[in-house]
This record gives C-alpha cells, sequence and structure tokens, in this order.
C-alpha cells in the first residue's frame, strides 16, 4: 500500500519536474554559455524518481502486495521470486513504466557523455526528449497507471501467464527496451543537430555511439524473443513473420539503415536528409511497435489481451510526434547543394546506397505487410492474414544482390576506386557458386534459385572470411558483422532446405514407425512442483542409421492461471537440433506429438550474436 | 542546354520514381495472391462458389465434437448459427479445448467440410481474436 503512493507520487513529481525542465531549458536557451547545473540537476532528480516509482513497483512484485491492481493481475505468492521480478514488466503498465525508466536514464546518460558539443544543441536535444517523456508520463497516470489499488485487498492475485514464466522472456522485454528506447536518443538529438544546422561530420562521429548501443540491444533483444518462441511455443521455427515479430524488425532494418549511412556521413557530408529521417524514422517505427502491439489492433498469434483505449492515445501521440519531426525537417533543413557533386559513382558509398535500397525496400515489404490486414479491416472489414510466402517471395529474390553488394562494397575505397585485386574476388565466385552446387547436388535440393541464393551467401562468407587474414584489423568490426550475416543466411537457408517434421497422435507404448524415423513413447510421470503438475514423457528415437535418441517433453500444468502449456524437449548438437514436444487434448487418450529435426539451429544464434558482437566492438575500438 | 548536374539529378529521380512503381506493382502483385482470408462459419455457408484459395475459419470449437485418431483430429467449428467439420492432421497448440475460441487455417473440401492444415496458437486464456469475437456476434 505504502509502495504503491509512493510509487504514483514519484511518477507525479517526475511528471513536475518535466516541466520545470523544459521552463529551465527555454530560460536558458539564448544566453547558454555552459549547461545550467540546475538543469542538470533537474534531470538527475527525474531519473531517481522514476527509478524510486519503477522499484517501488518492482517491491511491491517481490512482497505480492495484492492491494496493487497490477501485482494482483500479474502475480501469485506461489511463483519463484526471479519470476515475479520479471513479472514487473511482464505486464503492459509496468513494461511502459520500464519504456519511462530507461527513456530518463538515457537522456541523462547523454547529458553527462556528450562534452565536445554546443551548450544549445545538448538543450534542444533534452527539450524533444522531455516532449517524449511527458507524453509516456501522461500515458502512464492517466490510462495505464501500474499503481492503482483494490479495496479489499485480494488474499491471492491471479498469477503470471505461465508461457511468460521463462528465463529467455524475462530478459528479452528490458534488452528490447534499450534498443527501441535507445532510438529515442538518436530520434531528439537528428532533430536538435537539424534545427542547430549542424548536421555534420562531427555530429556523426558523436551521434555513431548511441546508433551502435541501439542497435546492438535491439539485435540481441530480437534473437532473445525468436529463442524464446523456438523452445517455448513449441512450433519449431524461430520466425512466423508474425505481426508483433515484423515491428520488432521494421525499427532494426531502419536502424541498420541508418548505421550505415551515418558512416557515411562521417566520412564525406553527404546523404544529410537521409539521415535525418531515417533517425525519425527509427523511433516512430519503435514508437509504432509498442502501440500495434500494447492496442490490441494486430490480429496475431502473440496477442496478450489488452484494452483498445489505450491505442488511441499513443496513436495521437504518435502522430503529434511526427507532425513535430516533419516541420522541423521542412523548416530547419537546408540540404546541401554540393551534395551531389562529391559523389561518384564505383565508391564505398555507392554500395552502401544500393544495400540502403535494399533495406527501405526490405521495410516496405514488412510495412505493408504487417498494416494491410488492419487498413482492408477499417476500409472494408474483410479479415485478412499475409503469411509468410508473401514475405519469402518478396524477400528472398532481392537478397542476392543484396548478398552481393555487401561481399564488394566494403572492397571499394571511399571517394572514388577502382575494383582492386579482380582476380581473387572472380575466383572466390566461381568457387562459391560451384560449391553450393554441389551441396545441393548431393542434399537433391537443387533449384536455380537456391543455388544462386546460396552461392552469393558463400560469397560473402569466404570473401569476409579471407579479409580476417589480410586485412589486418582495419575493419574488423564491421568484418565480424558482415561474416555473421552471413553465416546467418547460410543456417537459415540450410535450416529451411533440410528440417524435417513428424507429427503424430501417440498412446502410450505405441509407435510410430515410417521407414526413417521409429517414435517409441515409453512413458509418462507425474511430477508435483511448486505452483504447476508437470506430466513428463519418455521417448526413443531411432534414426535411419540406427542411432536412438532418449527424449522427455513436458506438459505444465499451472494453477494459477489454470493453463496448460508444453515444454519442449531439444537435444542441440553443432550440426542439428533434435526437437519433440507433445501436447494433450481434454478427456482424449491419445497424445500429440511433434519431432522434428532442425540443421544448423544452433548457429542460427551463434551468427547473431557475432553481428552483434561486430557492433559492441566497434563502439569499444577507439578505446582500444 | 542543360548542365551536368541538372541531367543527373533527373537522371536519378527518374531511377527513382521507376524503382518505387516498380516495387509498389510487385507488392501489391504478391499481396493479392498470398492474401489469407477469413471466414466464420455462416460466411462459407452463403459462398457461391467455392475457392482453392487457402482460407481461415474462426469460432468455437462444439462440445464434446473433438474425436483423435492416430493420424488426425476431427472437430466442429461453431458460431452458433452454422458449423462446420474440421479435419486436421498437424501439431495442436495449447489452448485448444472444446468450448474455447479457435482459428483454423486451410482448405474447403466443401461447404460443410474444411481441411485444416494450421490450427492457430493463442497465449492468453482471455484472449479471443478479434474475428472470431465478430463471427460470434459478441456472444
Amino acid at each position: 500500500m505504502l509502495l504503491s503512493i509512493i510509487g504514483h507520487y514519484s511518477l507525479i513529481l517526475g511528471l513536475f519536474f518535466s516541466l520545470v525542465i523544459i521552463f529551465l531549458s527555454i530560460k536558458n536557451f539564448k544566453n547558454s554559455e555552459y549547461l545550467n547545473t540546475k538543469i542538470l540537476f533537474s534531470s538527475f532528480f527525474q531519473l531517481i524518481l522514476v527509478s524510486l516509482s519503477f522499484l517501488c513497483l518492482v517491491f511491491s512484485f517481490v512482497f505480492s502486495d495484492f492491494s496493487n491492481e497490477t501485482v494482483f493481475n500479474n502475480s501469485h505468492t506461489t511463483k519463484p521470486l526471479f519470476y515475479k521480478i520479471s513479472g514487473t514488466w511482464g505486464n503492459h503498465e509496468g513494461s511502459l513504466l520500464l519504456w519511462l525508466l530507461v527513456l530518463t536514464l538515457f537522456i541523462f546518460l547523454f547529458l553527462i557523455k556528450t562534452k565536445k558539443q554546443p551548450v544549445k544543441y545538448k538543450i534542444l536535444t533534452l527539450l524533444f526528449q522531455q516532449i517524449i517523456i511527458i507524453g509516456f508520463f501522461v500515458f502512464l497516470i492517466q490510462t495505464s497507471n501500474p499503481f492503482n489499488y483494490i479495496y479489499p485487498t485480494p488474499d491471492e492475485g491471479l498469477g503470471l501467464n505461465p508461457i511468460l514464466q521463462d528465463p529467455a522472456l524475462a530478459i528479452h522485454p528490458p534488452i528490447l527496451y534499450l534498443g527501441y528506447v535507445g532510438s529515442s536518443i538518436i530520434f531528439s538529438s537528428a532533430l536538435a543537430a537539424t534545427c542547430l544546422n549542424m548536421i555534420s561530420k562531427k555530429w556523426a562521429s558523436h551521434i555513431k555511439k548511441w546508433v551502435l548501443i541501439s542497435w546492438v540491444f535491439l539485435t540481441l533483444g530480437i534473437m532473445l524473443g525468436s529463442i524464446w518462441a523456438y523452445y517455448e511455443l513449441g512450433w519449431g521455427g524461430f520466425w512466423f513473420w508474425d505481426p508483433v515479430e515484423n515491428v520488432s524488425l521494421m525499427p532494426w532494418l531502419a536502424l541498420t539503415t541508418l548505421l550505415h549511412c551515418i558512416l557515411v556521413l562521417e566520412k564525406k557530408q553527404v546523404l544529410t536528409s537521409w539521415v535525418i529521417i531515417l533517425s525519425i524514422s527509427t523511433f516512430t517505427l519503435s514508437m509504432c511497435g509498442t502501440f500495434l502491439v500494447r492496442s490490441g489492433i494486430l490480429n496475431s498469434v502473440h496477442t496478450f489481451a489488452n484494452d483498445p483505449g489505450r491505442g488511441l492515445f499513443i496513436l495521437v501521440f504518435l502522430f503529434s510526434l511526427i507532425l513535430i519531426s516533419l516541420f522541423v525537417f521542412f523548416f530547419f533543413h537546408k540540404s546541401n547543394q554540393n551534395e551531389l557533386n562529391n559523389f561518384s559513382w564505383l565508391s564505398k558509398e555507392t554500395s552502401i546506397i544500393i544495400n540502403n535500397w535494399f533495406m527501405m525496400y526490405f521495410l516496405s515489404v514488412v510495412l505493408i505487410g504487417t498494416v494491410y490486414p488492419i487498413f482492408l479491416d477499417v476500409l472494408s472489414s474483410q479479415k485478412i492474414s499475409v503469411g509468410p510466402p508473401f514475405y519469402h517471395k518478396l524477400i528472398v529474390p532481392f537478397l542476392i544482390p543484396f548478398l552481393l553488394a555487401m561481399a564488394i562494397g566494403p572492397k571499394l575505397k571511399w571517394v572514388k576506386s577502382n575494383l582492386e585485386d579482380k582476380f581473387s574476388l572472380i575466383i572466390l565466385l566461381i568457387i562459391s557458386v560451384l560449391i553450393s552446387f554441389f551441396i545441393l547436388k548431393i542434399f537433391e535440393a537443387n533449384f536455380l534459385i537456391n543455388t544462386i541464393l546460396i552461392s552469393s551467401a558463400t560469397y560473402l562468407f569466404f570473401i569476409t572470411l579471407r579479409d580476417f587474414f589480410i586485412k589486418q584489423f582495419s575493419n574488423i568490426s564491421q568484418n565480424i558483422a558482415h561474416f555473421g550475416f552471413s553465416l546467418l543466411i547460410l543456417s537459415i537457408l540450410f535450416n529451411s532446405l533440410f528440417s524435417s517434421e513428424i507429427i503424430t497422435n501417440l498412446k502410450v507404448g505405441e509407435t510410430f514407425d515410417d521407414s526413417k524415423t521409429k517414435i517409441f513413447f515409453k512413458s509418462i510421470k507425474q511430477k508435483e512442483e511448486k505452483n504447476f503438475k508437470s506430466i513428463i514423457a519418455n521417448f526413443n528415437i531411432e534414426n535411419s542409421m540406427g542411432i536412438i535418441e532418449n527424449l522427455s517433453p513436458e506438459l505444465r500444468i499451472y494453477n494459477q492461471p489454470n493453463i496448460v502449456t508444453s515444454e519442449a524437449d531439444i537435444k542441440t548438437t553443432m550440426m542439428s537440433d533434435k526437437f519433440i514436444v507433445i501436447n494433450v487434448v481434454q478427456n482424449q487418450d491419445y497424445f500429440n506429438v511433434r519431432y522434428q529435426v532442425k540443421p544448423f539451429m544452433l548457429w542460427i544464434w551463434l551468427s547473431v550474436l557475432l553481428i552483434s558482437f561486430g557492433g559492441l566492438l566497434s563502439l569499444f575500438k577507439k578505446k582500444l | 542546354m542543360y548542365g551536368r548536374k541538372v541531367k543527373l539529378r533527373f537522371l536519378f529521380i527518374l531511377l527513382i520514381l521507376t524503382t518505387l512503381i516498380l516495387t509498389v506493382f510487385l507488392i501489391l502483385k504478391s499481396l493479392e495472391e498470398n492474401v489469407v482470408y477469413f471466414q466464420s462459419p455462416s460466411e462459407i455457408k452463403e459462398i457461391s462458389e467455392l475457392d482453392k484459395k487457402k482460407i481461415r475459419v474462426g469460432g468455437m470449437v462444439k462440445k464434446s465434437s473433438i474425436f483423435i485418431t492416430s493420424n488426425e483430429v476431427k472437430f466442429i467449428i461453431t458460431d452458433f448459427k452454422n458449423e462446420i467439420n474440421v479435419t486436421y492432421s498437424g501439431a495442436i497448440p495449447n489452448l485448444f479445448e472444446e468450448g474455447k475460441g479457435v482459428v483454423a487455417e486451410g482448405f474447403l473440401k466443401d461447404r460443410n467440410f474444411f481441411s485444416a492444415t494450421k490450427i492457430l496458437a493463442k497465449h492468453d486464456e482471455n484472449y479471443m481474436p478479434p474475428e472470431v469475437k465478430e463471427a460470434l456476434g459478441n456472444k
């Protein structure tokens, strides 16, 4: 009870400090020689208040204070401590409070860490950031207050949705939010820099750090969500082109594009408008993501029950942000007339721009596929969904030139250049084509598009691999990231080409047998845990080579809320994952069994880790 | 005549425009081919022509209609006005239960039989897909 009160009032006080900061910044804007200590202090105090409020919510969860509505709805006394804490952001109100916390944290870090930039720029960035912060304060306090109390106090909470009680999903939201919200800093500072007409090489190298930070977190966040979906949802896939997944992919595409453009801007004074537009759209897409996930507009397989009233607020807020940024862009931005003259066609920046176009194309495909159903529903009330074939058909063919440009692009120099060592580049291309042709021939999956696609991915793989040995650490972070990307594409391709699946219904003691695989359902046993009952099944699986694998998938029957979840059993090796999941239908003695062999699954995760490691390395490169 | 700069810019804009038009055309065309329509059992009864395209059917799983054999699951989807028989031989999601909402994706055999290729899972027992809610007429 006390915690809720403290939490609630620190939120209101935090909002008050936003107004103080805005007042102080406007007052000090004209005659600013140094950053006013009062401003710094206020924004520090705001951070403390929001953290306090967040901690209050965390402790309400830890102590199971059911007088708090959020805790009542999402927690239960029998839940393990770890999931009590992660339950804080496993719900709408708590996750928004986390957004706000990260927003205030980032702007404070920005103020301290940014030393060499003009004070006016810092203050303006703070101002834009405060507009976003105020929006979130009002949103929290008005429509989704995490500190509403219930009277009389219930004895027991409703419990957290069991599929959220999982280590990967416990840390997925904070990591993803660091990425999403990190883009808010890019947004605010891009607007500030536009106002002061200082989009320049200097600004680029300063903002690059922030782009990298949010990019690394966003990449890791998406990966965690994907890993979770893989083992927890029991479909045995890692990406379903589901709207909720797509909304996290869109900011990632925009951010990746921005990252590359910033590099161009850092070297040459070109692409200024493009960088601003990308900065704006990255953050807008992040906000859209939050809006679409939280408003319940999307019909997603991941959807959680929620309240459409909140959606309207975010929508209005989103549109005002877009309006403000468009206004700033068109009023203050003076495009540099000399930009086109600085441009030469065969150069690094051309290849980056070409890949930018592809990224934008991928982005628009994902965007249209995601929002088209919403529009059609509003316009003609026809209910449709856009499935994976749409994305595959439109994205996969264009990966080929994309990969090739990625392989050759970094070989080009800035400004004007001729391709050096053409000979070895061509040799490698021929080798890649041959290798992929033979691989596919052996496994009898030899379609033209597969061959070309795998060739180009292998090409990128070889070229980046070779560069580790010749280039002597010249641009190791970029090379690692690109190498990781080639590995990612290769593992995804092999994974989708060579996965196999058996779905059948079995009773205990029965055996499924097709000529290649035998699945013997040995036994089941029951176990009581603290907050669920579990049924553990035991399977012997024999493949055509006679190797027997023992797997034990599990069914969990949670008592609060009363939900059955399946826990897959996965045997991971370097070469492939063996994945089995069972399910039961009420009053039937058949178990629904799904067994999959998924090659190179581990490599998908490893390559994403490698990609983000590349980003991380680039962040610390200067200090080395 | 025009300077080199103007020509270059013109070329550039032309390139962007063609790419844009091509992109939009490509996307729209493939949207048309890959969209899956949602229909309720009552809507299916009124279809004049049976399409070979993939559709989604949603509603409630009728009470005591689930019947499992070793290679398939049979059940009935109802919107309390009309029903449709579904056969399915794939993985069953956790929240698939009698008397609960369901969305099945697959092909119509005729107006009374639907052969499903996928049953969509949901994360939340309280969640009802908006389509199903509408199909059930806010029951």
